[in-house]
């Protein structure tokens, strides 16, 4: 027996979802969270007969599809067969969510409808007669909380008894009846399954049900259009509104909910915009600050705070306070960091001193746990800037921001709506491409999936948060803290620029609309939270012990054999395979300052960005493994040993060696963080972008990525090596922004090239 | 008397009497609840000047100034 579970977005579909079939797919407190449908299997206590299936479908305000993810809802529910429809209801907001139900009721399929929140309003005072709405309805109704749990498996008993087979009803009355039966006899003698729905929906003058053959001129036939369906609709509405005054009994109700007084701060005229900045540099600041509240800046007013090593301490102890302190106090996030840290190195060293074999040694400590520990150490980190995102959309205020920000979103052509996939791709670009779903606008899809990647993932965090500690370290200049977020920064500026570029160019054309619900605030669930991090942790780390760890071990070989197979010490790395490859790229990166001018070890950078390719944690993967090597080279190398590099954190620490034998530039540097950051993302997000993208959209796609990524760093190594070349380069901005508005005024024409007419090709 | 829902002030009430606009967008504002007779609440205008948050059929929603220009509403006095 299959289940379908239908309703509107951020109703409690997936929260139901989960109680019924154990899982934990993720629940936020955003319209559209679920974009694609989700199956499992109901899990009970009680004899089981039959295997249920239970389906999860992205939450529809309709069943006439308006955003892609809608279309995936009405399909299954009229061609998926369920053998059951469970219509979930908000019964906080009536109204709008049994306009759903009187469409979900026309199809030829059982209907359940379940009265979800019933006990927010019962809080509320109101009292809504379940029993009545079933007789009205003619369907099940039964009041449940997916929440607490409480009538889901009265629910479900009932659910499991009702008849497996029912005609469609609709609640439309007289006026419309003589057109609706000509529109049914037209589908009857097409012969399709729920022919009342279609019917009803030709009237609703739906775009899917006029591209079906004859439907065009049926519907000319009984002059279904426009004024047909603004009449089906206000039916639908009337008759709801008839219903309801006798299912409810509204109580007393203060004038102003909690919602509104947390509502009437968070997006006050004056306040709105600074209090989000406020937030937003909290997260960044509890997550990444070496200087937790700037303690350590403060006390520097007066004498300072002394180093760890200043303190007298014997050498666990130095250990073990630098965990938290150095000079100022840690965040929390940094301090996490360094325990994971601290343990890692213990262990691989311990491990590294136990092997006797030099070669077998170096493959599991440098090799297999210099890579891995490089990327695991910053796990904490990422957990926990993706914990202070799901708070904050758990709790309603990213809905907010979407409306905050909306007025500047359509500066760029762009609606609000986009900022929640942008947002989800400080994560991860792989969901955040997918949640684009929730847009209407093809072109804003576009846009968003291209700039996705430049909101900088945690998986490029430990390029950022390794590099920027070791410029600060080796080169004793800036604040590793603030170059981190300065990397945030020029991603989402590249990303704001590459938008008003497209749109300005390729991607003419009108703003999307913007009409979207305001969930209402809701204190962050601690279990769904702690499961939706676990969840996020066990993919990351599945994915360091297989990608990562495969890559880590790969990159070693090559970099200790050469090309007669023979194994190469560490001393002999340039005479290896991967150093052969390496200096074959490395020229390609010159304009950036990290190609051929940093010597014979350079080809190191080359690579490391080479491997970001398959995942960017690569990249600080495989620093961890060649940086090792460097460092087992000691003093061929500039002397990158000793006093520097003991005790420090790992990533850092092959950052440090690997500027040590190179001597690369710093603004170098900070031009192969932006190379890394805005290139080519993984192969999992680039799987993604081309199954979301359009045909024939994904190349020019690819070639944006590259093209971009390419000219920042140049521009940030050029600039930042001779200063007086950001002149060259403003000039040709300017030259550029200079021609494409004349073109776009008409007043430049480029030869036009024929159109190839092979679908979705356009240029 | 009759005014678009782009120009309510916050506060002021009233109730829809004709949805014109685009295809999409007036098929997206009757999913939405707005509909003829429907009442509604404008709450707030947007730190940046849009868009508005309006209540309707009891819950809150948001859109711009340039689709709330296809709602005709009947205001009520207060």
């Amino acid at each position: 027996m299959k289940i379908a579970l239908i309703g509107n977005p951020n109703c409690g579909k997936t929260t139901l979802f989960n109680r019924l079939t154990g899982s934990t797919a993720h629940v936020g407190n955003w319209p559209g969270v679920t974009v694609e449908k989700r199956e499992g299997v109901y899990k009970t206590k009680s004899r089981a007969a039959e295997k249920v299936e239970i389906v999860d479908l992205p939450g529809v305000y309709s069943l006439s599809p308006y955003t892609p993810e809608e279309v995936v809802s009405r399909n299954f529910m009229i061609d998926g067969q369920p053998d059951l429809v469970i219509n979930i209801v908000d019964a906080t907001n009536l109204e709008r969510n049994l306009y759903l139900t009187t469409q979900v009721l026309e199809a030829d399929v059982p209907v359940l409808v379940a009265l979800n929140m019933t006990d927010v309003v019962e809080r509320d005072g109101d009292v809504i007669d379940a029993g009545k709405l079933e007789s009205e309805l003619g369907v099940p109704v039964v009041p449940i909380s997916a929440l607490k749990g409480a009538g889901v498996d009265k629910m479900m008993e009932r659910a499991l008894s009702a008849p497996r087979e029912r005609s469609g009803v609709t609640v439309l009355g007289k006026a419309l009846s003589d057109k609706l039966d000509v529109a049914l006899e037209f589908y009857k003698s097409e012969g399709v399954k729920s022919p009342l729905f279609h019917a009803v929906k030709l009237l609703e003058n739906d775009e899917t049900e006029l591209a079906r053959a004859g439907a065009k001129e049926a519907a000319q036939k009984i002059g279904a259009g426009e004024d047909t369906e603004a009449a089906v609709v206000d039916e639908r509405y009337k008759y709801i509104v008839a219903k309801l005054a006798v299912a409810r009994t509204r109580g007393k109700k203060e004038k102003f909910s909690r919602s509104d007084k947390i509502d009437r701060v968070l997006t006050h005229r004056i306040w709105a915009l600074p209090i989000f900045a406020v937030i937003l540099f909290a997260v960044f600041h509890v997550t990444f600050a070496e200087d937790f509240l700037y303690i350590g800046a403060w006390a520097s007013l007066g004498g300072g705070l002394p180093a760890v090593s200043k303190l007298g301490l014997n050498e666990g102890l130095q250990t073990f306070v630098g965990i938290f302190y150095d000079g100022a106090v840690f965040s929390p996030g940094v301090i996490l960091f360094n325990m994971f840290d601290t343990l890692f190195s213990t262990i691989q060293d311990a491990i590294g001193g136990a092997i006797g074999a030099q070669w077998l040694s170096g493959l599991v400590a440098d090799g297999v746990l210099g890579g891995l520990f490089a990327v695991l150490g910053f796990l904490p980190q990422i957990l926990m800037l993706f914990m202070w995102f799901s708070v904050l959309e758990d709790t309603g205020y990213m809905a907010r921001i979407a409306f905050v920000l909306d007025r500047i979103f359509r500066r760029f052509g762009l609606s609000g709506r986009s900022f929640m996939p942008m947002i989800m791709g400080f994560g991860c670009s792989v969901p955040a491409m997918i949640n684009t779903r929730t847009l209407s606008d093809e072109n804003e899809r576009i846009a968003t999936i291209r700039v996705i990647p430049f909101f900088s993932c945690g998986a490029k965090l430990p390029i950022l948060t390794a590099i920027a500690g070791g410029i600060s370290q080796y080169f004793g200049v800036g604040n590793a803290e603030f170059i981190t977020y300065g990397m945030y920064l020029l991603g989402v500026c590249v990303a704001i620029v590459s938008v008003l570029l497209m749109r300005h160019t390729t991607m003419h054309g009108s703003i999307p609309p913007f009409i979207m619900e305001l969930p209402a605030y809701r204190r962050p669930r601690f279990k769904s939270l702690m499961l939706h991090l676990w969840d996020k942790a066990k993919h990351f780390i599945k994915k360091a012990f297989t990608v990562i760890f495969v890559s880590t071990v790969v990159i070693w070989l090559l970099s200790h054999i050469d090309f007669a197979w023979q194994y190469l010490p560490d001393e002999k790395m340039n005479e290896s395979i991967l150093a052969s490859i390496g200096k074959l790229v490395q020229p390609l990166f010159t304009p950036l300052g990290f190609g051929s001018q940093i010597g014979e070890y350079g080809w190191v950078f080359a690579v490391a960005a080479l491997t970001g390719l398959i995942a960017k944690e690569n990249v600080i993967a495989t620093f961890g493994t060649l940086g090792a090597c460097l460092i087992a080279l000691g003093a061929n190398v500039g002397g990158a040993t000793g006093d520097m590099l003991l005790g420090d954190e790992e990533g850092i620490t092959s950052a440090v060696a690997m500027i040590t034998a190179t001597g690369i530039s710093a603004p170098a540097l900070i031009a192969f963080i932006a190379f890394n950051m805005l290139t080519v993302p993984c192969f999992a997000a680039c799987a993604t972008a081309k199954a979301e993208l359009k045909k024939g959209t994904f190349r020019m796609t690819l070639l944006f990525w590259i093209v971009t990524s390419y000219t920042v760093s140049a521009a940030v190594y050029t600039v930042g090596a001779w200063w007086w070349t950001l002149f060259i380069w403003l000039a040709a901005v300017a030259a550029a922004v200079t021609i494409i508005a004349l073109f776009n005024k008409g007043k430049i024409k480029l030869p036009r090239r024929k159109v190839k007419n092979d679908g979705g090709e356009t240029k | 008397m009759d005014k678009k829902l782009s120009e309510f002030k916050a506060g002021d009430e009233g109730d829809v009497k004709s949805v014109a606009g685009e295809g999409r967008i007036r098929r997206r504002l009757f999913d939405m609840g707005i509909t003829p007779s429907a009442h509604i609440v404008m709450r707030k205008v947007a730190p940046l000047g849009d868009p508005i948050e309006v209540n309707v059929r009891g819950y809150e929603l948001t859109l711009r100034k340039s689709e709330a220009e296809c709602v005709v509403m009947t205001v009520n006095e207060r």
